[in-house]
């Protein structure tokens, strides 16, 4: 994942050369160079010049944080290049303007040899036709071949609703299908790993999900099998797709083919109202849509941010949204202090009601009488125990100090340490508003 | 043939006639039987079919191009003859097939062959090599359709040129020549099929029902 963008002061960046192209018959110009799936500055494909133009050309296999791999044809756009001539210098047409060969099959002149957008890149003079009969040709034919042997059983499939096969099958789909063969037919409800379920009629063969954990997670745990019509997507056989981000294949899966367990038939997507938000679960702060109903929530979904989470989030993150729903979070103020009966050893917790003025000028009273030299930290109570451990030890708190187990409640801790002073006793431990129900959840 | 075998010729140098007639080579076709098509590249070579003429272009001794047409037995066996008769030497395996020949038969075990070899990466490849082969499978089986001629040339029109690699030719080319060629053939035992399925059944088989799952190539 990127790094957050440092406040140095760079030398201005050089000046973008820009390349002459024609995208839908409009003259438009795009840099030279584009970010790759990494970042890195690569030739302009013919797609981002689209997206430039601000023309989409209907993709399956390509994601824009993904390395290319160009196998769905979905893209595929007739094009054409400046003529040139025996001199290698541009034809002209009688007005001067340089003549254009639209690119046809070597064997076939008439008929039109498409590029695939995705991974072409745009030369200067080039014409793009993204709204022409032959690309919308090349389109209905790249469909329908991706349907004929799909289940079509989008009245039961959690992706309808969000489904990109949905989506250009209104755009480019026939309205009856000519295939009257029998389907392939291939594993359904394969339990891939704890958190996904991979119906794999449904799946196109885009690669994305094997390409996202192998290069991305760099977990290489998916890949297919057999050959053909018959290639199959699947895990290494004893070992399950189980990393901490499997649930991203399940976003970025234009099809419903990667699902997830929590997610799975709870709610269709269409009536989700979608929140933007950040995850709250670790420092990262990853950016999320809350997708929720009449005040519950079924999901969260990672949404794009590069400087921090780029398109993706853990899993762990992903599916603590089950905190704010649940029943026994705290409703009221509450302050938890430990009552030690003997010096220097922890007691247990009680519990009393307060308010939230009472408890703010408490803290801060207690921050401004602290002695000079002592230390004190306010944390969620639902921090990450790492950071937390790391902070203690810059501050030499006393590992005495703090409640290591109690990452799920919620809260704010307030923890303060006069080792200085009384370096043996006096360890002074307050909770405020802690989740009374005390178990523990390890992640 | 008569002799069937592994021969080496110079380019050029042999017409598909000479190599299929000459004692030399192939020897000559069994005896009572007519040439119906010959391939000549391979199973992924545009097939030609007995009696075509081709257009081909020449450097006369004076350097102009000159159009001859030149009989298909006539055709000298070199790259760019082969290509300019519209199809390809590829991997010079010649395949000669006689009036014995069902030619839709022929097809389908090439389309079989196709749809067996394709690695599966690529949507039109994969999936349309798979539904020819399902098609032509009907055809040979007696669950043909009129149809089907044109259905498989439309399912080839939309392989060839779009694929990543050049199976998406290899598989499309096969289909397109010999439909294309035979087209008389196939649609006459699609209907052929069809007319034999409306006494069986009785009914209009017009709308083809799928076809048992245990004839299918599932
Ligand atoms: S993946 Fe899309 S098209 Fe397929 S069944 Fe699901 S919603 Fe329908
Ligand atoms: S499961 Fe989804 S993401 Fe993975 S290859 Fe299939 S369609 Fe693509
Ligand atoms: S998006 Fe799949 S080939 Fe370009």
């Amino acid at each position: 994942m990127p790094a957050a963008t440092t406040t140095e002061t760079k030398p201005s960046p050089p000046p973008v050369e820009k390349i002459r192209i024609r995208v839908g018959g409009r003259e438009i110009k795009v840099p030279k160079l584009m970010p790759d799936w990494q970042g890195k500055p690569q030739p302009t494909t013919m797609l981002q010049a689209c997206a430039l133009a601000g023309i989409e050309v209907p993709h399956y296999c390509y994601h824009p944080k993904l390395p290319v791999a160009g196998n769905c044809r979905m893209c595929l756009v007739e094009f054409g290049l400046p003529m040139m001539g025996p001199d290698r210098k541009p034809v002209l047409n009688e007005d001067g303007t340089t003549k254009i060969a639209k690119q046809v099959l070597p064997y076939e002149p008439t008929t039109v040899r498409g590029a695939i957008a995705c991974a072409t890149p745009i030369s200067p003079g080039m014409e793009i036709y993204p709204g022409s009969p032959a690309t919308k040709q090349m389109r209905e034919s790249v469909l329908e071949f991706l349907l004929i042997n799909h289940p079509l059983d989008c009245p039961i499939c959690d992706q309808a609703g969000e489904c990109k096969l949905q989506e250009y099958s209104v755009d480019y789909g026939l309205s009856a299908s000519r295939f009257v063969e029998a389907k392939v037919h291939k594993p359904k409800a394969v339990d891939l790993g704890p958190r996904i379920v991979l119906d794999d009629e449904r799946c196109i063969l885009c690669s994305r999900c094997v390409r996202f954990t192998k290069d991305i997670v760099g977990d290489d745990a998916l890949g297919f099998v057999n050959r053909g019509s018959y290639s199959t997507l699947t895990h290494f056989p004893g070992k399950p797709f189980n990393n901490n981000y499997t649930l991203n294949t399940v976003d970025i899966c234009p099809v419903g083919a990667l699902t997830s367990k929590d997610f799975r038939f709870q709610m269709r997507v269409w009536f989700l109202k979608g929140t933007k938000s950040l995850c709250t679960s670790c420092g990262t702060g990853c950016n999320i849509v809350i997708g929720s109903r009449e005040e519950k929530i079924y999901r969260y979904e990672p949404r794009q941010n590069d400087a921090v989470n780029s398109c993706w989030m853990c899993d762990a993150g992903r599916l603590n949204y089950k905190w704010v729903n649940r029943g026994d979070r705290l409703t009221e103020v509450l302050k938890a202090e430990q009552k030690s009966c003997l010096p220097g050893q922890a007691g247990r917790l009680s519990y009393s009601k307060t308010t939230w003025t009472a408890a703010l000028n408490e803290i801060s009273d207690k921050l401004s009488k602290a002695p000079a030299g002592s230390a004190a930290i306010v944390a969620s109570a639902r921090r990450r125990r790492q950071p937390f451990g790391e902070r203690r030890q810059k501050s030499e708190l006393g590992r005495g100090a703090f409640d290591w187990h109690r990452s799920e409640s919620d809260g704010l801790e307030f923890v303060e340490d006069h080792r200085r002073h009384s370096p043996r006793q006096h360890q002074d431990v307050d909770c405020l508003w802690r989740r009374r129900d005390e178990a523990r959840h390890r992640r | 043939m008569k002799k069937p075998g592994y021969y080496e010729v110079e380019v050029g140098k042999v017409t598909l006639g000479e190599l299929i007639n000459d004692p030399a080579f192939g020897g000559g076709l069994r005896d009572g039987r007519k040439l119906k098509a010959v391939i000549p590249g391979g199973s992924s070579a545009k097939v030609f079919k007995a009696g075509e003429k081709f257009k081909l272009k020449r450097k006369g001794a004076d350097g102009q191009m000159t159009a001859i047409e030149v009989d298909l037995l006539d055709l000298p066996y070199d790259f760019d003859s082969l290509a300019q008769a519209g199809s390809m030497s590829g991997s010079g395996a010649i395949i000669v097939m006689d009036d014995s020949t069902d030619i839709i038969e022929a097809l389908s075990n090439i389309a079989e062959f196709y749809a067996h070899e394709s690695c599966g990466q690529c949507t039109p490849c994969r999936e349309g090599s798979l539904w020819m082969a399902k098609a032509l499978h009907r055809l040979t089986h007696g669950h043909g359709r009129k149809q089907d001629a044109d259905y498989l040339l439309n399912i080839a029109q939309n392989i060839q040129g779009r694929t990543i690699c050049a199976f998406g030719e290899a598989c499309a080319w096969p289909v397109l020549s010999f439909v294309k060629k035979f087209k008389d053939e196939f649609e006459a035992r699609g209907a052929a099929d069809e007319a034999h399925n409306a006494v069986r059944s009785a009914g209009p088989t017009q709308e083809m029902r799928p076809i048992a799952k245990s004839a299918a190539l599932t």
